[in-house]
């Protein structure tokens, strides 16, 4: 007899070598695809060269991702960037990105075909739990894992327990998967699923685009899971195979698999969300937030950086303008978005608005570059975090929101709904 | 091993960005990592910090980023052990792989405040005051959790391991 699994147990029994696995197994499992950005490739690179192997476990199974201090801010990051170039030339990765090609890491990996359904990501950088929305088992490592992986090709996992989300009912105007995963961190809270798996489910969830779905499994992380996850079905197919030749594994959790807890979000009552300062969890309706007056908006990032979050700003900024003393700043997540933005008309709506556009990068998301906030400075992000300091000053403050939402308080200067201009 | 020293007391969910900042990113050192630890919550934490030091925290230390540097920095700051309520798991894993002892237990996190000294045997997961008045008991730490801190970190333990 076979034993019932969830989709995750499934993904990892079949990297491991075994028929079946369990929640608390420890399990050696193998890695399709390793990847580490220009913060902690560096630190990898230490460990794989303290290990000893001469090569990498494969040269084609590692992905290089600079994105998160570049173009270069300073003259620290510019050695960071380097020494990662160089590490890619001397082992030859064949999936390393320079500026021109790259873009944000959960952006260009899903959308260079890099990651199908059924593969086991492990990346050096906590929101790789997003290919999750591709049918995939993914998850944040730190950077001795990473080095340990990039000698191997294997690591030991935990596997974790499955707590299933099911969304049902009918979304609102302005409800995207944004505000599902708000909604979802508000209910669950930031510890709601530390070392779990959140599955996502539902008829709202099959209704969702591949751009809403990477929105959602990437913020898994910000409820502390493991992994968030998506059965792939028709829409996940097409989006894969435009960019793959790979044939992937659709497995699907069985009906009678076990779960820690199952959690019924019914979504008619769900309006536009916002996370308010300073975590993830602390969500209200936007209705319910007040006249928070803004000093800077952002759209953009691995959480809401794609084609699909840049069309609704821009149809919200069409013929209007960001309200005077505040910033608004879009930051397409690739090249290939940024050229569809162009070409879509929507890159002259954002400058007619008078936002200002940004190469892909991490940038102002964790304070990086490109959008630095000031002492007591307020900003509305699409982005996944508002901890303390986070986008810069310890004294700003950061509320998350939806591409939505985001552009229509930069047309108020405050926080708003879409249906408030 | 035992470890001696005073306590640094902080709530739930200190995360990554509190624990370092990202700013301070562009430079992978750990010495260098140290000296910007907690600058934002505690400024004058990475100066006056003595070695064997202990954190003690609320639920979810260490959630948010996979950044490495927040145990390095740590670790570097002279930090012997964190005993925390939970620990968000990028972290747990870190801290295992880069050899920074931490401990679970809700009792020690709630009993202990902000500068009591304190004695940790980490064999033994025992935590308590200099005169024996508080003590309490770690939850165990997997053996294999064990096994990589007997080897002295992730690295080792793959190279007996790859030796074997």
């Amino acid at each position: 007899m076979t034993i019932a699994m969830t989709i995750t147990e499934k993904i990892l029994a079949s990297h491991a070598g075994k028929d079946s696995v369990s929640p608390g197994e420890l399990i050696d499992v193998s890695v399709d695809l390793a990847l580490a950005n220009d913060i902690t490739a560096p630190l990898a690179f230490r460990v794989f060269e303290e290990l000893g192997p001469k090569d990498v476990f494969d040269p084609e199974r590692i992905a290089l991702v600079p994105d998160h201090f570049v173009p270069n801010k300073d003259i620290a990051s510019a050695q960071q960037a380097k020494i990662m170039s160089e590490f890619a030339s001397k082992h030859n990765i064949k999936h390393y990105f320079e500026l021109g090609d790259s873009g944000i890491e959960h952006v260009i990996l899903p959308e260079k075909g890099l990651v199908i359904p059924g593969d086991l990501v492990i990346g050096a950088d906590s929101h790789t739990c997003t290919y999750g929305a591709l049918g995939a088992f993914s998850a944040g490592v730190g950077s001795t894992d990473l080095g340990v992986i990039l000698g191997t090709g294997r690591i030991w996992l935990k596997v974790p327990a499955t707590i299933k989300l099911i969304y049902k009912g009918n979304l609102k105007p302005w409800v995207g998967g944004k505000d599902l995963i708000l909604f979802t961190l508000g209910l669950i809270g930031v510890e709601g699923a530390v070392y779990e798996t959140m599955e996502f489910a539902g008829e709202v969830i099959q209704g969702l685009s591949m751009d809403q779905r990477l929105t959602m499994a990437n913020m898994a992380v910000e409820g502390g899971a493991k992994n968030g996850i998506f059965e792939p079905d028709d829409i996940t197919r097409a989006y894969v195979e435009q960019r793959s030749e790979r044939k992937g594994h659709y497995w699907a959790s069985d009906p009678d698999a076990q779960y820690a807890r199952v959690v019924e979000i019914d979504v008619d009552q769900i309006g536009p969300q916002v996370a308010a300062p300073h975590s993830p969890d602390n969500v209200f309706p936007v209705s319910e937030i007040g006249s928070v007056r803004l000093d800077q908006v952002v759209i953009g990032s691995c959480t809401n950086g794609r084609i699909e979050d840049l069309r609704v700003a821009a149809g919200i900024l069409k013929g209007r303008s960001v309200a005077r003393g505040t910033r608004l700043i879009v930051i397409p997540g690739s090249p290939r978005i940024y050229k569809e933005a162009i070409q879509e008309g929507i890159i002259t709506t954002l400058l007619n608005a008078k936002a200002v556009i940004s190469p892909p990068t991490c940038g102002p998301c964790l304070g990086g570059h490109m959008g630095v906030l000031a002492d007591g400075e307020k900003a509305i992000s699409t982005t996944n975090r508002n901890f303390i300091g986070r986008m810069g000053h310890p004294g700003s403050e950061v509320y998350l929101a939806s591409p939505a939402v985001a552009a229509a308080s930069a047309v108020l200067g405050k926080i708003a709904s879409p249906d408030d201009i | 091993m035992k470890s001696k020293g005073k306590i640094w007391k902080f709530g739930d969910h200190v995360d990554t960005d509190l624990i370092i900042p990202a700013r301070f990113l562009n430079v992978s050192d750990k010495n260098e990592l140290a000296k910007n630890c907690f600058v934002d919550v505690k400024p004058d934490f990475a100066r006056t910090v003595q070695p064997g030091d202990i954190i003690i925290a609320g639920i979810n230390f260490g959630c948010g980023s996979s950044r490495e540097h927040a145990p390095l920095a740590i670790k570097a700051a002279g930090i012997s052990v964190i005993i925390a309520k939970s620990f968000a798991r990028i972290f747990y894993r870190n801290a295992f792989n880069i050899g920074l002892p931490i401990l679970e237990s809700t009792e020690a996190a709630d009993a202990f405040s902000e500068g009591d000294d304190v004695s940790v045997d980490l064999s033994s997961g025992e935590i308590a005051d200099p005169d024996g008045a508080r003590r309490f008991f770690a939850k165990p730490i997997p053996e294999f959790m064990r096994e990589i801190i007997d080897a002295g970190g992730l690295v080792d333990y793959i190279r007996k391991k790859m030796a074997a």
